[in-house]
């Protein structure tokens, strides 16, 4: 355990990789967010044919691996849909945004039935259209439920980014790999100092992911009341008050 | 005052039914059974060695070749069942880390609390690939040490669901309510008494579901200690595959579609322990 | 859910479209063998304030919900200003299963006020009276705000524009709903026991904004309350309800003063007697 500072030259490498990490990182959470939301509204419609189709994408990205997507998306997919030359990036992303999806679905599903049925009545009695009363209504309230799980998520994403140095991506780890060959290549025996600074970067983007959520969090509280401990909380065991402002 | 009368009178006392202990309800020990008997098949049976390879040879121009699929089944079986076993030992170091590391979270002492928080967390918000590779490359470094890929699959990945785990216990513990504590104290029980008759037994049917999702979890992460460890087994055998035919359509699929014929089942199984125990807590 | 609107009644009887508000045309409702109301006719004129009264469990929350389309019925017609609610009308006089679209035409006639408020809690007072404005009726931002502040004058809230119901009492609330209703300017209006969550001493203000709105205009209202006071003050008409069906039907003067039904008596007597 000699150093746990490196040097200029691998901080430098490990930057470049971070890149990668965090671009993947971001075209996944996208994905997902989108997926999540649409696939959750999809599997509460009231046309069977919408939900299933919505429960077998959910089924499905949640019982495969995703490092096993991962490798079909970069391997099995651009043979059997004829393009060579499709960004590996790209389809990483495709990958764990697919994962992320089918958990984020459930997540949504949950929070929209967790919104008391008084507010969907309020908005057919004010005319909304059913757009309208998601838009409007239902979902600004069920994301106050939404945001803790969903910053779980977003951790378990980042941590599957890592998993793009298998299929040749530079991230992060994959520079890790390569500055440990320099290492074995130099008789350096030492691997903590390496490991440790990385294990540390991941640690800490993953504390800046729950960072933005809580703040996102308490952002949300402020709107549904500036009063502090006057919250209306949705779902749950409804306190007398949310009951009687709900 | 007034002699009060006995408490909440027997005939008030749900009559049978309703009150079973958990394990008396087949709608959960059907489950747990099930479980226990994938553990000790596969605990106990080694998955037959051999390459992972086949004989059948596929068209060039062929996008898919059914016939190769078919040929490819078993190694790709093989290599499942080399994942499955090693996740279900893994799983026996979560279940026994995962309550310390709780106990230890719940410590009355700061100095013990905080860095087992801390510990946790860490592990929790890190990729378990680079553990793999770290606790690959530090057992490498130390002399005298040495272990196989299996064995550092099963450690990494057991201790890094115990972090989970031990999430899933703390939230066990919480949600016996206080009241039974203080009954516990007020009955004079002894510490260990009141965890193995009165804590343990009521959190369980809690925990029970989550940490199913989480062997679920565990079982899809262990294929990545495949490419980076060597363990043979399912994305290895599917690699291996994709080396000697050149072919990487259908082992990838075929990975995938096998992994979903493992996981759906144990992951409906899980829901049906949920749907009890939501039943039973309304 | 147009697929389970009710069966059309026999086309004789619904060819008269008087100017009735609100007609109710043998109107079946049960929730599984729990038949709630039992082929059910109702007339309201416009302008007319009808008070609903009866024991618990007798149907009245369900009128005013199939009314606003929150319940389907399971027969029978209903029309608003003539116009059907669950039934488009072919060119023959034929009835079939109305759409989506159509059902939202004839719901803009009609709104609705809750026993439990249903405020949006992640909105403002204010907020919640635009959001049908803008988004329903199309008005600007700026013409609903003046709106808003306009109604929650008159319901003596203007101070209150920014607060979030959370900050705002249990009469607080119930008045903003009232005035987020009247922002649609709805020509039916229905009170579900609007008071029954309110402490007693919060029921006065939310009485009189109620009075306010039947003395000044020409709504259309039906209120199920168990305020017989303020019933006999406002109704035009009480309807006493019972297992489904209208039990009597009169002017508050010949209900609460002088009901012939014994069930009617034992009813009122256990009401006035808190
Ligand atoms: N959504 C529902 N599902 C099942 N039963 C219901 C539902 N809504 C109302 N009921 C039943 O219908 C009957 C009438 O209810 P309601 O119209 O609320 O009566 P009231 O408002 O006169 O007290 C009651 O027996 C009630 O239990
Ligand atoms: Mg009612």
């Amino acid at each position: 355990m000699e150093d746990l500072i490196l040097s200029e030259g691998q901080y430098r490498q490990l930057l470049v990789g971070l890149r990668v990490t965090l671009s993947v990182l971001g075209w996944s959470f996208l994905l997902g967010v989108v997926l999540s939301l649409s696939v959750g509204v999809m599997r509460l419609s009231s046309n069977r044919v919408v939900r299933g189709v919505a429960l077998v994408y959910v089924e499905f990205a949640r019982g495969i691996s995703s490092i096993i997507l991962l490798f079909i998306m970069a391997y099995a997919i651009p043979i059997l849909f004829g393009f060579q030359q499709g960004s590996r990036l790209l389809l990483a992303s495709l990958a764990l945004g697919l994962n992320m999806g089918g958990y984020g679905a459930e997540i949504v599903r949950g929070s929209i039935l967790a919104v008391p049925k008084g507010q969907t009545e309020a908005s057919i009695a004010l005319n909304l259209t059913p757009f309208q009363r998601l838009r409007f209504v239902v979902l600004p309230q069920a994301l106050r439920i939404i945001l803790p799980p969903f910053g779980n998520l977003t951790i378990e994403i980042l941590k599957g980014t890592a998993l793009v140095s298998l299929i040749a991506l530079t991230d992060l780890m994959q520079v890790v790999s390569i500055i440990r060959q320099q290492q074995l290549a130099n008789q350096v025996s030492d691997v903590t100092g390496l490991f440790v600074n990385v294990l540390m970067i991941y640690f800490v983007i993953a504390q800046v992911i729950n960072g933005v959520f809580r703040l996102a969090e308490r952002a949300l509280d402020r709107r549904f009341s500036s009063r502090p401990g006057d919250l209306p909380t949705l779902g749950g065991p409804a306190t007398a008050a949310a009951g009687a402002g709900g | 005052m007034t002699a009060a009368p006995p408490s909440t009178s027997i005939s008030e006392a749900p009559a049978g039914g309703r009150h079973r202990r958990w394990y008396r309800d087949p709608g959960r020990l059907v489950p747990v059974l099930l479980v226990l008997l994938g553990f000790a098949v596969l605990a106990s049976v080694e998955a037959p060695r051999g390459r992972f390879r086949t004989d059948v040879i596929a068209g060039r121009d062929e996008a898919f070749s059914f016939e190769f699929a078919v040929s490819i089944i078993a190694p790709l079986g093989r290599g499942l069942y080399t994942t499955a076993r090693a996740t279900v030992l893994a799983f026996t170091i979560t279940l026994v880390l995962g309550l310390v590391l709780a106990l230890l979270r719940r410590s009355g002492s700061r100095l013990v609390r905080w860095p087992a928080a801390f510990v946790i967390e860490f592990i929790r918000s890190t990729p378990i690939l680079v553990q793999f590779i770290f606790f690959q490359q530090l057992v490498r470094a130390i002399d005298g040490v040495s272990l196989g890929a299996v064995q550092i699959l099963i450690l990494v990945l057991g201790v890094h669901y115990a972090t989970y785990a031990s999430e899933a216990y703390r939230a066990g513990i919480d949600s016996v309510p206080k009241g039974q504590w203080e009954a516990a104290i007020a009955l004079n029980l002894s510490p260990l008494t009141t965890w193995t008759r009165i804590v343990i037994p009521q959190a369980v049917p809690n925990v029970l579901p989550t940490l199913g999702n989480y062997l679920v979890a565990a079982l899809k992460d262990a294929p990545i200690a495949g490419p980076v460890l060597g363990v043979p087994g399912i994305l290895f055998a599917a690699t291996a595959i994709r080396g000697d035919t050149f072919r990487q359509v259908e082992p990838f699929l075929l990975a995938g579609a096998g992994f979903l014929l493992v996981s759906l089942p144990a992951a409906w199984l899980v829901r049906r322990l949920e749907a009890r125990v939501a039943y039973e807590r309304t | 859910m147009p697929t389970n609107a009710p069966e059309p009644q026999p086309a004789s009887e619904v060819s008269d479209k008087g100017a009735a508000a609100v007609r109710f045309r043998g109107v079946h409702k049960a929730f599984g063998d729990n038949v709630v109301l039992r082929d059910l006719d109702l007339n309201v004129e416009p302008g007319e304030r009808v008070v609903i009264i009866g024991p618990s469990g007798s149907g009245k929350t369900t009128i005013l919900r199939v009314l606003m389309t929150l319940e389907r019925p399971d027969g029978g017609t209903i029309t608003v200003g003539g116009r059907h609610l669950y039934h488009e009308e072919g060119r023959d006089g034929s009835l079939r299963p109305a759409g989506e679209k159509h059902i939202r035409s004839v719901r803009s006639d009609i709104g609705m006020v809750f026993q439990h408020f249903n405020l949006f809690p992640h909105m403002s007072a204010l907020e919640n009276i635009m959001l049908a404005p803008v988004q329903v009726h199309g008005k600007s931002k700026s013409e609903a705000r003046a709106l808003g502040l306009e109604l929650l004058e008159k319901v003596g809230l203007a101070e209150h524009a920014n607060h979030t119901p959370g900050e705002l009492s249990g009469g607080q609330k119930q008045r903003v709903a009232i005035a987020r209703s009247l922002a649609t300017d709805p020509a039916v209006m229905l009170f579900d026991e609007v008071t029954s969550a309110l402490d007693p001493e919060l029921v006065g203000e939310v009485l009189s904004v109620l009075r306010d709105i039947a003395e000044e205009g020409s709504t259309t209202m039906l209120l199920v309350t168990h305020e017989m006071g303020f019933a006999r003050e406002v109704a035009d008409r009480v309807l006493m309800f019972d297992q489904g069906q209208i039990l009597e039907d009169g002017t508050p003067e010949e209900i609460l003063r002088n009901p012939q039904e014994q069930r009617t008596k034992d009813f009122l007597g256990a009401v006035f007697e808190h």
